[in-house]
């Protein structure tokens, strides 16, 4: 029962991963009880579970999830949402309003227009049906200020680091507040934006590097830099 | 280049441009170039120069074109019009269309389209300069690009020819052989599953010198996954040394 990876090592598609008793875990494929990497990433073994953390991938749906979302159309009874996945989303008009929706009364466009942006969370999503989206929770809705920006969603873990040390690191240090959509989009609203520019940077960072150790302190070494820098220039 | 050379491989058994009958030409590839596409390679196999890109998978427009259990494929082979010494029309020509079909086909094995169901990708390969094998060189690029867009796949796809020249079997046929040769048997590989997703073969070969021209053909595609495997690591990796060395 060998496996053919050491901790960490970049794997491409079809790079044969382990044999016999395993089980085949994220971005990976069994056939003919050999586990395969179906991404490119970095090969991990949990237990028995070989994993691999892509580098490159692209958001899928799944039920629970919390997503920054565009919306793209006001329709007759809800909107389509961009969530910048394979689907586009729906979001229905009775969710938003929390009563029986009347077309005869309510005006859509008044509520949600096309370009605005929401946080939702994903309702119910399957292979047969495109994914639904509810914002029928606190801190759900329309999002009035800050500032938007992307990553590849499968960075989002690096981003909230090991039980969430990164993602709180930057908060304290930026004094801004984050929200992270797991279809990689991320919401950053703080004072002012100097400061939303400063958590950018880190994320940027992050995204670039995610793949290395002891990053952790590297950004925050770069944040409390570029704060220092910030100061001197208000002087 | 207009006199017909006599012979296509002289006494020493070199061939035209100097190589040996089972030595590829000289390979480079490049991934995620276009900054504006999921997913990108660049592959320069001789003198073809060739760019992909993908999209992808994301909602198909037209959506009567989706499929309800699977994902779609949607490939444009092209060349431009500076690519061969006459210009070339830029209207896809009967031969293009043909080589788009080909090309999704040696790809499609490779990619679990069962996972997205209802949508598509669209795949762009943009010939720019041609020297024969540019099938070839389209598949062995296009999946790498594929890779780079984070679309889940089995297997990198690499693909190489072989052919018969004058009497000898040689790998990796470039323009003059491939329109003077005896035949020509491109042939797409997974390598690690040793599975074969496109083989063609063009020409009159005997039964033996078939099989002699598939191993070759096989030997060439292991060699370019290969530097596949070099080229998608090479982009990840260059990040890493540079963060090392501060």
């Amino acid at each position: 029962m060998p496996t053919f990876f050491e901790k960490k090592q970049v794997v491409t598609p079809g790079e044969l991963l382990a044999e016999g008793d395993y089980l085949a875990g994220e971005n990976t494929y069994m056939e003919e009880k050999k586990i395969y990497a179906s991404r490119i990433g970095l090969a991990d073994l949990d237990n028995k579970k070989v994993n691999v953390v892509a580098l490159r991938a692209f958001y899928v749906p799944k039920i629970g999830d919390i997503v920054i979302g565009t919306v793209k159309e006001v329709g007759f009874n809800g909107w389509t949402v961009d969530i910048k996945a394979p689907y586009t989303a729906l979001l229905r008009a009775s969710d938003v309003l929390s009563r029986p929706f009347k077309p005869q009364n309510d005006e859509l466009s008044q509520v949600l227009n096309a370009g605005d942006l929401i946080v939702a969370k994903i309702a119910s999503y399957d292979r047969a049906h495109d994914p639904q989206l509810t914002v029928g929770e606190p801190g759900l809705g329309k999002i009035t200020r800050g500032q938007i920006m992307q990553v590849t969603p499968t960075k989002i873990p690096r981003v909230i680091g090991r039980k969430g040390s990164m993602i709180s690191m930057i908060k304290q240090e930026t004094g801004c507040q984050i929200i992270l959509g797991l279809n990689g989009v991320i919401l950053i609203t703080g004072k002012n934006p100097e400061h939303e520019e400063l958590a950018m940077m880190a994320i940027k960072k992050i995204e670039e590097e995610s793949h290395t150790s002891g990053l952790t302190d590297r950004i925050t070494q770069l944040l409390k830099e570029e704060k220092a820098k910030l100061e001197e220039n208000k002087e | 280049m207009n006199e017909k050379p006599e012979k296509l491989i002289d006494k020493k058994g070199c061939r035209l441009d100097g190589r040996k009958a089972d030595e590829l030409r000289p390979l480079k590839l490049e991934v995620g170039v276009l900054a504006n596409a999921d997913g990108s390679a660049y592959i320069e196999h001789g003198k073809n120069k060739i760019l992909a890109a993908v999209f992808g998978p994301r909602e198909m427009h037209p959506k009567h074109l989706s499929l309800p259990d699977r994902m779609v494929i949607r490939c444009r082979y092209h060349m431009a019009p500076f690519s061969v010494q006459e210009r070339k029309s830029p209207a896809p020509s009967r031969r293009e269309v043909e080589l788009s079909k080909v090309i999704r086909e040696s790809l499609e094995p490779s990619l679990f389209v069962e996972l997205y169901p209802r949508t598509g990708i669209d795949l762009f390969i943009e010939v720019l300069q041609a020297d024969g094998g540019t099938r070839c060189a389209s598949i062995t690029a296009a999946s790498l690009a594929i890779a780079d867009a984070g679309i889940p796949m089995r297997d990198l796809v690499a693909a190489c020819a072989a052919g018969k020249v004058d009497d000898t079997v040689v790998v990796d046929l470039f323009d003059l052989e491939d329109k003077l040769g005896v035949a020509d048997v491109p042939l797409a590989l997974m390598p690690n599953l040793n599975a074969v997703t496109l083989l063609q073969m063009d020409g009159i070969l005997t039964p033996e010198e078939f099989e002699q021209a598939v191993n070759m053909a096989m030997e060439g595609c292991k060699k370019i996954y290969a530097m596949q495997k070099d080229a998608l690591k090479t982009k990840y990796m260059a990040i890493k040394e540079e963060v090392e060395e501060e």
